[in-house]
C-alpha cells in the first residue's frame, strides 16, 4: 500500500509539472491553432534563468527560500518575455499563412533556443541547487513524500486555481475566451486580439518556467535539452486532455503523470517513456478529440 | 456620418468593390440589396476593419476608419451585427452582452443598457446562463443584435439579420430595428437579401450588382422601380 502511495505521489509531481506546461499549449493553441514545439525550451530558459540567479543569490548569502522565491519570479518574467518575443517574431508574421508555416517556424524557434542555450551556456549537465527547504512534517507519512514533491503539487495547484479565476471572471479572460471561439467577432467587438494572444504568451511562458525551476530544483541538474522531452510530453498531455481546453490539459497530465508512474512502478521503468506515447496512440485511436475537449465544431 | 468614396477591395486577385460610393445619413436606416456575391458584406467588413481597401476612403464622423484598428472603430462608435450571427456558442447569453460592453467603463450605464435589451427581446433574459450555442437561429440573432447594441453604438451595422430565420421572427427583428432606430437616434445601415422587407424598413437604398453600386434613392420610389420589382422583389 505504502509502495502503491508513493508511486501515487510521484505521479502526482509529475503531473503537475507536466500541467504547468501543458497549459501554455493548450491555451496558445486555443487561440491561434498552432503547436507551439518551442515552449519547452521556455521551461528550460526558466530553468537556467533561475541558476544562475540562484548562484548569484547564494553568494549574497539569502536563505534557500528567499532564493527560491526571487528565482522563479525572476525566472518567470525573463520566460514570458521570451515568449511574448518569440510570438512576435516567429508567429505574428506567418499568422494568415497556411498553418504548416507556423509550425515550421515553432520547430525552427525550438532548435535555436535550444542551440542559442548550448552556445551561451555549456552543452554539459550543470548540478541545480536544492532550494525548497526541508519539511519535517512529511517525514510523518508512512509513504515518501519529498518537500520538493509537496511544494511543487501545492504551487501547481494554486496555479490552476489562479488562472480559472482568470479566464472565469476578469475582462481578459472573457476577451481569450471570446477570441479562442471566434477571432473576427471578438474584433468587431473592440477586442485587440494582438493583445490577447501576447497575453496568452506571457501567461503560458510563466507558468511553464515555475515548472522548469520547481522540477530542476527537483531533479538537482538541468541542461539546454531538458525542454525537449518535457515539451513533448505536456503536448502529449494536452491532446490527451482534448488540446484547447485547459481543464482537458491540467486532466491530461495528471493521467500521464500516473501512467508513467505506475507503469515504471509495477511493470519496469525501462519502459516509462513508451507508457505515455501508448496512451497518447489510444486516446486518438478511441477518442480523437480528447478526454475533456469539444468535438471539432464546424465554422459555418 | 458614414461616408464610403470609391472604395475599392481586393481579395487577392479578384476585384469585390468597384469604385463603390454611398453616404449614410445620420439618424436614417440605409440598406444596401443585392444578390449573393455582389459585394455587401464585403461593404460592411471594410467598414469595420476587418477588411482592407485597396483605395478610397471611408470616412465616419470625419475620421478615416482606414486608419484605425478594428477595435478603435468600434470604439468610434460603430458596431457590427456580421452575417451568421457568429454568437460566441460556449459563452453564456450573459458572457456574450457583456463582451459587446468590452470596450465600456460605464458600469452604469452598461447595466441600463442591459435592462434595455432585455426589455426589447425578454426571451434572453429568460435565457441569461444558457450558453449562446443552445439557442434556437431567431433567438442567436436577438443576441447578436443586442450584445451589438451594449456597445452604445452611434452607427450599427446588420449585416442579413433575417438569414434563415422564420417570417414571422423576422417580422419581429425588424420592428425592432425600427424602434431602436426612432427610440434612440441610432443609424442603421442595413445589408440584406430579403429586399422586400428591407426597404420597407428603410429610409434610402442602394442596390448592388458584382460589386458597384447600380442603383439608389429612397425607399418609395426603389420599391416600385421596374429593374428592382424584377430582379429582387419577385414581381
Amino acid at each position: 500500500m505504502n509502495y502503491f502511495l508513493g508511486l501515487f505521489v510521484s505521479g502526482l509531481t509529475r503531473g503537475s509539472i507536466y500541467a504547468l506546461l501543458a497549459l501554455g499549449y493548450t491555451m496558445v493553441y486555443g487561440i491561434i491553432e498552432l503547436i507551439n514545439f518551442a515552449h519547452g525550451e521556455i521551461y528550460m530558459i526558466g530553468a537556467f534563468t533561475a541558476l544562475i540567479l540562484a548562484s548569484v543569490l547564494s553568494i549574497a548569502g539569502l536563505d534557500a527560500l528567499s532564493i527560491l522565491v526571487i528565482a522563479s519570479l525572476v525566472a518567470m518574467i525573463y520566460s514570458a518575455a521570451y515568449g511574448y518575443t518569440m510570438e512576435k517574431i516567429a508567429y505574428k508574421p506567418v499568422r494568415h499563412s497556411q498553418r504548416l508555416s507556423a509550425l515550421i517556424s515553432a520547430i525552427g524557434m525550438s532548435l535555436f533556443l535550444q542551440n542559442y542555450v548550448r552556445l551561451a551556456q555549456t552543452s554539459n549537465f550543470l548540478p541545480f541547487p536544492a532550494l525548497i527547504p526541508r519539511f519535517t512534517f512529511l517525514d510523518l507519512l508512512p509513504f515518501r513524500a519529498s518537500s520538493a514533491q509537496f511544494v511543487i503539487f501545492v504551487t501547481t495547484a494554486v496555479v490552476m486555481i489562479l488562472l480559472t479565476f482568470l479566464i472565469k471572471f476578469t475582462r481578459i479572460g472573457k476577451s481569450m475566451r471570446a477570441a479562442s471561439q471566434d477571432k473576427t467577432m471578438a474584433m468587431l467587438l473592440g477586442v485587440n486580439v494582438n493583445r490577447v494572444i501576447s497575453v496568452t504568451f506571457l501567461i503560458g511562458s510563466a507558468t511553464a518556467a515555475l515548472g522548469g525551476v520547481l522540477i530542476s530544483s527537483f531533479t538537482g541538474q538541468i541542461n539546454f535539452f531538458i525542454g525537449f522531452m518535457a515539451g513533448i510530453k505536456a503536448f502529449v498531455a494536452a491532446v490527451l486532455g482534448g488540446i484547447g481546453s485547459i481543464p482537458g490539459a491540467v486532466l491530461g497530465s495528471f493521467v500521464l503523470g500516473w501512467t508513467e508512474s505506475f507503469g515504471a512502478g509495477y511493470i519496469s521503468s525501462d519502459y516509462e517513456d513508451v507508457f505515455a506515447f501508448a496512451i497518447l496512440v489510444l486516446i486518438l485511436i478511441f477518442k480523437p478529440s480528447g478526454l475533456l475537449g469539444r468535438p471539432e465544431n464546424k465554422k459555418v | 456620418m458614414l461616408e464610403l468614396k470609391m472604395v475599392n477591395t481586393f481579395y487577392g486577385s479578384i476585384q469585390a468593390l468597384k469604385d463603390v460610393s454611398i453616404s449614410v445619413t445620420k439618424g436614417e436606416i440605409i440598406t444596401l440589396i443585392g444578390a449573393n456575391g455582389a459585394g455587401k458584406t464585403t461593404t460592411l467588413m471594410s467598414v469595420s476593419g476587418i477588411v482592407r481597401p485597396a483605395s478610397g476612403s471611408i470616412l465616419f464622423e470625419d475620421r478615416d476608419l482606414n486608419d484605425l484598428e478594428p477595435d478603435q472603430i468600434v470604439a468610434a462608435g460603430v458596431s457590427h451585427v456580421p452575417e451568421g450571427r457568429r454568437i460566441f456558442p460556449y459563452l453564456t447569453v450573459q458572457e456574450n452582452l457583456d463582451l459587446g460592453a468590452y470596450l465600456r467603463r460605464d458600469s452604469a450605464g452598461v447595466r441600463k443598457d442591459l435592462e434595455y435589451v432585455f426589455e426589447l427581446f425578454p426571451i434572453l433574459s429568460q435565457r441569461r446562463h444558457q450558453a449562446g450555442g443552445t439557442l434556437s437561429g431567431g433567438e442567436q440573432q436577438m443576441l447578436a443584435i443586442s450584445r451589438s447594441l451594449m456597445a452604445r453604438p452611434r452607427l450599427l451595422l446588420l449585416d442579413e439579420p433575417s438569414l434563415g430565420l422564420a417570417p414571422l421572427i423576422v417580422q419581429q427583428i425588424f420592428e425592432i430595428l425600427v424602434q431602436i432606430n426612432r427610440q434612440n437616434g441610432t443609424t442603421i445601415f442595413l445589408v440584406e437579401q430579403n429586399a422586400y422587407m428591407a426597404l420597407r424598413v428603410a429610409h434610402r437604398g442602394y442596390v448592388m450588382e458584382n460589386g458597384s453600386i447600380v442603383l439608389t434613392d429612397d425607399t418609395r420610389v426603389l420599391l416600385e422601380n421596374e429593374q428592382v420589382k424584377e430582379a429582387y422583389l419577385g414581381v
